[in-house]
């Protein structure tokens, strides 16, 4: 069938430029350019484009240039070319659309309606630079009440402790599995979390047996519906276990990992045979409830011998709040609540961008609920789902988080450019591919170097902003709503965010 | 609100209960009444701590994950003996241990199972063997709904389920792989009743003992002919099978081998490849 679609982006030649090296026809993997018969000569053919910008940054000459395709219909601000093109995507195949990343709509985002607070006159600010500034943030469930024993210079502390992690940054690696990432992304986020003293999560992929010794201590491996590679030494080898109901991306499916990335080594950490679907349920088939879920929550503990704290992971949907009571009340150590702006390494476009609600609405929401029942202190709360700066990560601890989970900028730290291709397979960056010579384009101790630099980045900017509110430590701005104010909002959301309006 | 903790509540020291077990030379005796979920698993570990390699659970009245405790590194291979009815999740991750149940079970037998025994000298509830990945279970009865849903295999390790008798709706749901064989020796006319049998199976075999018409399987399953090995495979099934229960069932091994057996496998390894456009 003719394809009616309009290309996506155009790519220009300066041809004063060009010198005909090929290092484009090498980069790029969607076949956009070719040798002509006899070599003298690059083709290009545009419409297979899809905005990578491999070609352009490793052209030599930089004499390439991609950017979206002018042409379009007839400007409609209703029937967008976005909107078109999926109509005729579909006429053209009958399925079901499917997309990489986060949602990319308009949707309102509220971290760009909320402005922080900074100390003048009436309290000093701080200068991170010359006095010490706690970023060390402590994961998992608080006692109730804590008993101490004082005997001269001693003290001890008497209550029994439930396992805690903890990390030098609130900030935490999302759980993104190896089979939708690459051995070497894998590897690198795995690398990066144990030089700077954070956690990466796993996903529901398991964790090759190869890198259980040294990377385990630094691991939440996850145990989703599909219990991929989950095994007794897999639960025990790691710092941290994370049940996951949900992902922002997509709340309410479950996850396809098709037979053609599921090669041998990734058959081995899955434990499935080479070629087959990977396919996870929608739901744990063993959890239809919250007594359910508490049942696995237990399993798991008795699995570790109660030595390690227990996730639970949950898209952000409508009745989040209630649901993360529920959650505490079943037993988790940790609740994760993943936004719609969650990214992904494939979704149906239809769940993306329709289904879940904004990671700062949620995580004020439950936040409040949890305090409002006298709970807030039984789990530790992970932002996740589209934390883009360490501003984001300021105001969602400031909402009520605990510590934030990064996963879309961890991929662009290492090379990702955000072109919504997870799901082919041929991520010309080498992050979400299982083609060998793809893979190999990342260089996972580069990749760590660049995870670490950006974490060091973000934990700067975060002591310079608590430095400026005169807070010294992070735990001081968990839920601390006093230095959030609302710009541009309504009533209603200043209501459910529990923040002023600016100026108030 | 009042926080209850379900399982921790009330969960006494390791003290005050130890007097419930009894240790000679590698044998534990533990009695069971009165103990909770938790309370049960930390006495059995520390009789394994201590050496045990056989643990005797007497007055068990459903007390959860018994054996999923017992995971050491390396590993320690011990066998649980349980009078009573052991709760939900029995063997949940077992590390290759055996457990045999004289009784009932409850639902999640075997759950996410990793390899070891499982003998159930009665019935058990829903989801057994849910995403089991090694090792055997036996049950002598029937089985509740959900059973086997999404098992999976990987090279040698190929978990087997047997159910002497029949299963309800949803058996083998998302299977990946492994074995499961149902008996059916308390049909009534002979016909298995459950529905939706292998939805989304992509993996694995499933052999039913008895009719079963077409409209009760899932469209992603396929019926095929016994073979030479099939047959083979189930002689050995049924011989390990009637070696726990024989004195227990009414039914000879050659009665058993001579019944109608259906052999189901996935129409396709990626039953939702097609779904996806671009």
């Amino acid at each position: 069938m003719k394809s009616h679609l309009l290309p996506d982006f155009v790519v220009e030649r300066i041809e004063e430029r060009c010198n005909r090296c090929g290092v484009c026809v090498k980069q790029c993997p969607w076949g956009v350019y070719s040798w002509n018969e006899d070599k003298t000569e690059i083709l290009i053919d545009y419409t297979k484009c899809v905005g990578c910008q491999r070609c352009v940054v490793y052209c030599p000459n930089k004499a390439l240039i991609v950017r979206p395709y002018p042409g379009s219909y007839r400007p409609n601000a209703y029937w967008t070319k976005e909107v078109i093109s999926d109509i005729k995507k579909q006429a053209e195949q009958g399925g079901v659309l499917l997309v990489g990343t986060g949602s990319d709509r308009p949707y309102k985002v509220y971290f760009d309606h909320i402005l922080l607070n900074a100390s003048q006159v009436t309290n000093p600010s701080i200068d991170p630079l010359r006095e010490p500034m706690e970023l060390r943030t402590f994961l998992g469930r608080k006692p109730d009440r804590l008993e101490i024993e004082i005997d001269g210079d001693d003290v001890e502390i008497k209550t029994e402790l439930y396992p805690n992690l903890v990390v030098e940054t609130p900030i935490l690696f999302a759980g993104m599995s190896y089979g939708a990432l690459s051995k070497n992304a894998f590897l690198a986020l795995a690398m990066a979390a144990k030089e700077f003293g954070t956690l990466f999560c796993t996903g529901e992929g398991g964790l090759p047996k190869d890198m259980r010794e040294e990377y385990g201590p630094v691991a939440i491996v996850q145990c989703a519906s599909g219990r991929f590679g989950v095994d007794p030494e897999y639960l025990n080898c790691a710092a941290a276990i994370e049940i996951k109901i949900g992902q922002g991306a997509k709340p309410g499916i479950g996850g396809h990992l098709p037979g053609e990335k599921v090669t041998a080594e990734i058959s081995a950490t899955r434990m499935i045979p080479e070629g087959t679907d990977a396919l996870s349920p929608a739901p744990h088939h063993d959890i239809y409830s919250i007594e359910d879920l508490s049942m696995l929550i237990y399993a798991l503990k008795e699995a570790t011998n109660y030595e390690k704290p227990v996730f639970v992971k949950i898209a952000a949907v409508h009745n989040v709040a209630a649901i993360a009571s529920g959650i505490v009340r079943a037993g988790a150590d940790v609740i994760v609540i993943d936004g719609f702006r969650g990214g992904t390494g494939a979704s149906p476009k239809v769940m993306r961008d329709h289904v879940g609600i904004p990671i700062e609405l949620a995580i004020a929401a439950v936040d409040q609920r949890l305090r409002e029942e006298g709970i807030r202190h039984k789990c530790s709360i992970i932002a996740s789902g589209g934390i883009r700066c360490s501003a984001d990560v300021v105001k969602a601890i400031a909402l009520g988080a605990d510590a934030v989970y990064i996963g879309t900028a961890a991929l662009i730290a290492l090379g990702c450019t955000m072109c919504q291709k997870c799901y082919t397979g041929k991520c010309a960056w080498g992050i979400c591919t299982q083609d060998p010579n793809l893979a190999k384009r990342l260089n996972p101790k580069e990749g760590a170097k660049r995870l670490v630099n950006l974490l060091r980045a973000w934990s700067l900017e975060i002591k310079d902003m608590l430095g400026g509110m005169g807070i010294n430590a992070i735990e001081s701005l968990r839920s601390n709503r006093e230095q959030l104010r609302g710009i541009g909002l309504e009533e209603w959301e200043l209501r459910v965010l529990g923040i002023k309006g600016a100026g108030e | 609100m009042r926080f209850v903790d379900s399982f921790l509540d009330g969960v006494r020291r390791l003290e005050e209960i130890v007097h419930q077990a009894r240790i000679e030379g590698d044998v534990a005796e533990i009695d069971a009444k009165g103990l909770k979920h938790k309370e049960l698993n930390d006495l059995m570990r520390f009789c394994v701590e201590r050496g045990a390699k056989k643990l005797i659970l007497k007055n068990v009245c459903g007390q959860r994950y018994i054996g999923t405790r017992l995971f050491f590194n390396p590993g320690v291979k011990v066998e649980i003996i349980i009078y009573g009815t052991p709760g939900n999740d029995l063997g949940a991750f077992l590390a290759g241990h055996r457990i045999v149940v004289y009784g009932n079970a409850q639902d999640g037998v075997g759950n996410t199972m990793d390899d070891g025994e499982i003998i159930v000298h009665g019935r058990a509830g829903d989801v057994v063997a849910m995403a089991m990945r090694g090792g055997k279970i036996f049950i002598r009865d029937s089985v509740g709904y959900r059973t086997a849903i999404h098992m999976k295999e990987y090279m040698d390790r190929v978990p087997l389920l047997v159910v002497g008798g029949t299963a309800q709706d949803f058996l083998g749901e998302y299977m990946a792989g492994g074995r499961v064989v149902l008996l059916g020796l308390n049909l009534e006319n002979g016909r298995h009743r459950c529905h939706y049998i292998g939805t989304g199976m992509h993996g694995g075999v499933i052999y039913l003992r008895g009719k079963v018409e077409k409209y009760q399987l899932g469209k992603e399953v396929g019926v095929v002919e016994m073979e030479e090995e099939d047959w083979k495979f189930l002689e050995k099934v049924v011989d390990e099978f009637c070696g726990y229960f024989g004195r227990e069932i009414k039914m000879e091994r050659d009665e058993i081998l001579g019944g109608n057996f259906m052999k189901l496998i996935p129409v396709t390894k990626r039953p939702y490849g097609k779904v996806y456009s671009y």
